[in-house]
């Protein structure tokens, strides 16, 4: 089976946008181009509001993808795990796919009997060991989010460790939002080093507004100037993901 | 979509609910929650026939991973690899869905509370046996992942160490599926994050400070200066300090390496464990014996055909004593 670039937005955030588009709309608009998008909420300890947490998982589930909230200091485990979880499910969504066609009816992989899920497994198993990796990280650099931007940067730099530990390749690009003159900065361009990040991640945020909406937006399209400035450079057939999907 | 929230990653099937498989038509009767972890929640259940364990996770793939790794172990004849396993199936209940595997009991306290019970002069026994068995999982290619003491119990008598929980098991070579910080050499700063031996074997020795330091401490500035600094300041670990450094730099070609250098630790003296006794310890179950029998053999290929008649005799007959005291 080919497939081919795994596209993810993985977008840190403590709570409610409150300026632009709607965050969900923006994430379904993703979805459509073949972009997945995660969520992770960093929470305080027990103050977990609960229009912040139905955002999140909103987000994640019209983005197709995974949500968690955590606590600050459980972060770095979260997000290498959440990660993890959402390279695995939309690759399952892919075989799915690939499934019904070759079965030809509406079925899922947790429709066959245990016995077959196994086999199906594996090739998710070696696909998510080897399959090329976009990830773009979207950070949350609203007021409240101050406290959380070190152990954020610390969180982003164990991620580098467990998908370089892969022998797929990876790319990584990180904005952050709100920017300082638009809606979002790119404070790393697509690159497979995310360790390059250490040097440039902010250690102040920036202004009140959380346009969380906007920067979605920009995330997804961040992901076709790359492919299209690709396509320009190479000749090769290269097949993204909402082709196969 | 997957959500979870750290208040809510657990099922909760009440003791007494009858689990009915859906495809192979088996019941399970639960009789109480063992402990859950981030892949779902493990029940203790009646079958037909005895007392097993019941895992079941509002996701199938981790359970079809976790069961894919399993099968994998029952190939190794005889080995001691994980809990065996029993069933796989889904449950249909009134209003969804869920699935499940079903495997061994492995009744005991964990790594820890053992320890606190019984002492720490069990410590370097129980990590000889595991070892072992890690050396045997690493030759059939894989690498356990998330070792750490919850996911080791202790059960007998006689004592004897044994893993749980395969969601972390990797094909060696690639990236470790599921790890648990304390235990990870990434993130001590001390090595990647691809599965290797020595990924394990840097667990093992920090299992051993866990042992020391039960409350499990941060990263500070990291590396092998910080945890070297912990072993010095333990008197418990003083005389594990050499093997504990080696393991943590990765310098143990192969689980047996350390385990022949632990065991230098413990019994200084050159009378250490003569081979046939070596060879019963790591051959319990029958199906086992004729592939120990021939491992032990080809060691003493140049022992000569008389030799190895003795050696055979006499390994058959130390065995068939184990087997006789297994079963009283
Ligand atoms: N085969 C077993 N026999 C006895 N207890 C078990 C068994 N499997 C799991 N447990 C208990 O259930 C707990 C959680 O199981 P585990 O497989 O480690 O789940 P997770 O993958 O979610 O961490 C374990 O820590 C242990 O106490
Ligand atoms: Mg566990």
């Amino acid at each position: 089976m080919k497939t081919g670039t795994l596209k993810q937005v993985l977008l840190i955030t403590d709570g409610c946008s409150n300026q632009g588009e709607d965050p969900i709309a923006m994430a379904a608009l993703a979805k459509e181009q073949g972009v997945t998008v995660n969520v992770i909420g960093v929470m305080e300890q027990d103050v977990i509001d609960d229009q912040g947490l139905k955002e999140i998982e909103s987000i994640a589930m019209a983005g197709g993808g995974v949500s968690q909230v955590v606590y600050t200091q459980q972060l770095s485990q979260t997000v290498q795990m959440v990660t993890r979880k959402a390279m695995t499910q939309t690759l399952q969504g892919v075989v799915n796919k690939e499934l019904q066609q070759i079965l030809g009816r509406a079925k899922t992989v947790e429709d066959l009997p245990p016995e077959q899920r196994g086999e199906i497994m594996e090739v998710v198993d070696e696909l998510g060991e080897t399959v090329e990796l976009e990830v773009l990280i979207l950070v949350d650099t609203s007021a409240s989010m101050k406290h959380k931007l070190p152990t954020v940067k610390e969180a982003l730099l164990d991620l580098s460790l467990s998908l370089n530990a892969r022998s797929g390749e990876n790319s990584f690009s990180v904005l952050v939002f709100p920017g300082k003159r638009g809606e979002a900065d790119k404070l790393l361009d697509w690159t497979p080093k995310l360790e390059s990040l250490t040097s440039v991640f902010p250690k102040l945020t920036t202004g009140g507004i959380t346009p969380t909406g906007p920067a979605l937006r920009e995330a997804a399209a961040s992901f076709r100037q790359k492919r299209s400035l690709r396509s320009l450079l190479s000749s090769d057939d290269e097949q993204s993901f909402e082709e196969s999907v | 979509m997957m959500m979870n929230n750290p208040s809510k990653n657990q099922c909760n099937v009440k003791p007494g609910t009858v689990i009915h498989g859906k495809w192979h038509r088996n019941s399970y009767a639960v009789i109480k929650e063992l402990g859950f972890g981030a892949n779902g929640t493990v029940y203790l259940a009646r079958a037909t026939d005895g007392q097993v364990a019941l895992k079941m996770s509002e996701n199938p793939m981790s359970i079809t991973s976790e069961v894919n790794v399993l099968k994998s172990f029952a190939k190794v004849q005889g080995s001691a690899l994980g809990p065996s396993l029993l069933d796989v199936d889904d449950w249909e209940y009134p209003d969804g869905k869920i699935s499940f595997y079903v495997m061994e009991f492995i009744k005991g306290p964990d790594l820890l509370s053992f320890l606190q019970k019984k002492g720490s002069d069990w410590l370097g026994v129980l990590m000889l046996q595991l070892l072992k068995d890690l050396q045997v999982l690493h030759s059939n290619g894989w690498v356990f992942g998330d070792l750490k003491p919850e996911n080791l119990i202790v059960t007998g008598p006689p004592a004897r160490i044994r893993c749980i929980d395969t969601g972390g098991t990797t094909v060696s070579g690639r990236a470790i599926k599921e790890f648990t910080e304390f235990f990870d050499r990434g993130y001590w700063g001390m090595g990647s994050r691809k599965a290797d031996e020595q990924y394990d074997l840097f667990a093992v020795a920090m299992i051993i400070i866990n042992a020391a330091y039960l409350k499990r401490f941060n990263r500070a500035e990291g590396g092998r200066a910080q945890l070297i600094k912990a072993v010095q300041a333990s008197p418990l670990l003083k005389k594990y300090e050499k093997v504990i450094d080696r393991a943590l730099t990765g310098r143990y070609i192969s689980a047996s390496d350390m385990r022949a250098d632990l065991l230098a630790v413990l019994q200084p003296s050159k009378l250490a464990a003569p081979a046939p006794k070596k060879t019963v310890q790591q051959a319990p179950p029958p199906t086992r014996t004729s592939r120990s029998r021939q491992a032990s053999v080809q060691k003493k290929k140049k022992g000569g055909m008389a030799e190895t008649a003795v050696i055979l005799a006499v390994i058959s007959l130390i065995y068939f004593f184990y087997l006789y005291s297994q079963l009283v």
